[in-house]
């Protein structure tokens, strides 16, 4: 094996600072070579397969705003993953809390959203909000019991969860939830637009969750970088010695950074609902707690990170669409993508400990 | 009665590709690594094996095919985690993700497609009654399965080269300075570890569905992965809990036969709850899984760094 390797890794003093943020711009710059490679073995024009890629989302208000607007459920799950790897809880069901999130936020309309009501729209809005909070943040919470508890591992648990979630769902829509002049589809009524955010930009999808997405992002930050709870999370994570002689709980750091997983993807949900979607449905989410994992990883689990980070992921999520109207392309080359960024990322990252040094023949 | 044995062959039918994954990833385990990738793994396999087996109509070479694909995605985790030291789990994580996008990518145009569905019986034992139709009705890979669970616990336990694998699990220091290869073996494990995987999700979409629709394994290679730690890394009580898993998996249409009137979103969460309720029972003893599990699992090895 290490001779079909001509160089050799050479263990650096100290990691490289400079690398830690360079690292996910190399793995992005490589995800989109390597992908024009694909353009080229599909038979497809690489160019024209980057340009939907990486320069028509930003054509024009409408594509910008939509772009921002993918940004949002991405954004919100990675800052809440962020938190919860830098508590090394290995959250990976971010999917499942988006999940009852949405379900939770949609059952809350279903229940006050009928004909004569007399709650005020913002009131709605507001208590379908919560619901959607509150959904994730139960959701996060059994998996936190079941670690607490019975020391059952976190990610085996928080997958499991995530398929229950989706069944869920399923059934609420099938069942409870369906929509009764709703044709028998699968999905519930759609909900009254006073219930709907408020739009940020007008003529566009871009609601309200976006500015609240970097409101929130700049409370992470300072929650993270400046409180002493958010500190104790990173000690417990990366120094779980050294966080037990300092006398931070590691108990509370899995339920706190889980807690505070859950929240944001259950919000991540409820915005869903109450904006671009508009009705429950099936498919509330096409991935994006997991793509939010990776979102985590490239922003260096850093709510700033994240933010940037959750901007690329969309350009994904994006460029797959443009990919299958356009060149005619299945969707899914999405799923592709978000795979070769994530694996280019962890090789990439090899590079803030070790520098590469070409081996001296012998 | 014949409901019951109905019963039985459907368990084993459904536990074959729980049984396949989970003694694959038990070699890796035993070698000390983690691949949380097995669901990609599986799913990549699922589609090639589809595929080559719609397109050539010989599921041989699709079971080949879906084994190939689990090594060459197992390869790709293998660079990573071996040759850079990466992460175990975030490697394996990409792996999953990489897989669920690659198979769905692949798989569109195989959607709604369907392959004849295939069984073998063995003629003579087939007609014993009650045990003809429980266990002599299967899909050859079953038998193969089977075989292949006795000869995991032959090599494990009763070869050398079994041995020195447990070792580089259990103690890669001390393996590597025994003058084991011990990155050289893990290698070859990750890589059986991928061919069982393959073999796993060829048998979904050549064998049990058999057709293709996206995320097939539907978290199969995440309750493999469970399997290993239920069973304590010891091969005949993967093949225990694989049976038992395939059982709770037939159990939801059982209990539609049998007029349950509960609605079928939930009966289909019965494998996962159980999932997650065997993972708490099983861990509740921390001191039990750590006797049991090998001691290095999940750590990289640095030759020359520790």
């Amino acid at each position: 094996m290490r001779d079909l390797w001509p160089w050799k890794l050479e263990l650096r003093g100290t990691p490289s600072r400079a690398m830690t943020y360079l690292s996910p711009v190399l793995a992005i710059v490589m995800t989109m070579l390597l992908g024009a490679l694909l353009f080229i073995a599909l038979g497809k024009d690489p160019l024209a397969g980057l340009k939907v890629f990486l320069i028509d989302p930003f054509n024009g208000k409408r594509a910008i705003s939509e772009l921002l607007l993918k940004s949002v459920p991405l954004i919100l799950c990675a800052l809440g993953l962020a938190v919860c790897f830098r508590a090394n809880v290995w959250n990976i069901g971010a999917e499942g809390q988006f999940t009852v999130g949405a379900l939770f936020a949609g059952a809350t309309l279903v229940l006050i959203d009928v004909p004569g009501h007399a709650t005020p729209g913002s009131l709605g809005l507001v208590l379908m909000i919560i619901a959607g909070i509150l959904g994730g943040a139960f959701w996060a919470s059994i998996t936190a019991l079941l670690r607490d508890r019975f020391n059952a591992n976190e990610i085996l648990v928080s997958l499991m969860l995530t398929y229950v979630a989706q069944l869920l769902l399923m059934y609420a829509v099938n069942g409870p939830l369906k929509d009764p002049n709703g044709m028998n589809f699968p999905q519930s009524k759609v909900f009254s637009s006073e219930f709907m955010l408020p739009m940020l930009m007008s003529g566009t999808r871009l609601h309200i969750g976006f500015a609240v997405t970097l409101v929130l992002a700049a409370v992470m930050t300072v929650f993270m970088t400046r409180s002493l709870r958010g500190f104790s999370l990173f000690v417990g994570g990366t120094a779980p010695h050294a966080a037990r002689y300092a006398g931070f709980s590691s108990r509370s750091a899995l339920w706190v950074s889980l807690l505070i997983s859950g929240s944001f993807a259950g919000l991540a949900g409820a915005f869903e609902i109450a904006g671009p979607i508009g009705q429950l449905l099936p498919s509330v989410s096409p991935g994006y707690g997991f793509a939010a994992i990776i979102v985590a990883f490239i922003g260096r689990l850093h709510p700033v990170g994240a933010v940037l980070g959750g901007l690329v992921m969309s350009l994904l999520y994006l460029g797959g669409e443009l990919a299958q109207s356009r060149l005619g392309l299945p969707s899914a080359i999405t799923g592709v993508f978000q795979g070769m960024l994530l694996f280019l990322l962890l090789a990439s990252d090899t590079l803030i400990d070790y520098r590469l040094r070409r081996k001296a023949k012998v | 009665m014949e409901q019951f044995a109905s019963l039985i062959a459907a368990s084993i039918n459904a536990g074959t590709p729980l049984l396949l994954a989970a003694l694959g990833l038990l070699i890796n385990e035993r070698a000390g690594v983690l691949n949380l990738g097995a669901e990609g793994m599986m799913l990549v396999a699922a589609i090639a094996g589809f595929a080559v087996g719609y397109t050539t109509h010989s599921p041989m070479l699709g079971f080949l095919a879906g084994a190939l694909s689990g090594v060459l995605m197992a390869a790709l985790f293998s660079w990573l985690a071996l040759v850079l030291a990466t992460n175990q789990v975030a490697t394996g994580l990409a792996l999953s993700i990489f897989g669920a996008g690659l198979s769905a990518f692949i798989g569109q145009r195989f959607v709604g497609l369907a392959l004849p569905s295939q069984t073998l019986s063995i003629p003579v034992l087939k007609d014993i009654p009650f045990l003809g139709q429980a266990l002599f009705q299967q899909h050859w890979m079953s038998y193969l399965a089977l075989l292949l669970c006795a000869a995991i616990g032959w090599f494990i336990y009763r070869t050398r080269a079994g041995l020195i694998l447990r070792a580089v699990g259990e103690s890669p220091e001390s393996a590597h300075a025994l003058g084991y290869p011990v990155r050289l073996i893990r290698f070859a494990a990750l890589l059986f570890g991928g061919a069982c995987c393959g073999l796993a999700g060829a048998y979904l979409s050549l064998v049990y569905t058999p057709m293709w629709v996206e995320g097939l394994v539907s978290g199969r290679g995440w309750i493999a992965l469970a399997l290993t730690a239920f069973a304590t890394w010891r091969p005949a009580r993967v093949l225990l809990g694989a049976l038992l898993f395939g059982g709770v998996t037939i159990l939801q249409f059982y209990l539609q036969g049998i007029g349950v009137t509960l609605p079928s979103q939930i009966l289909s969460m019965l494998p996962y709850v159980a999932t997650i309720v065997v993972l708490a029972l099983i861990s509740r003893n921390p001191d039990w899984i750590r006797l049991n599990m090998p001691a290095s699992l999940g750590k990289p090895f640095k030759p020359g760094a520790s």
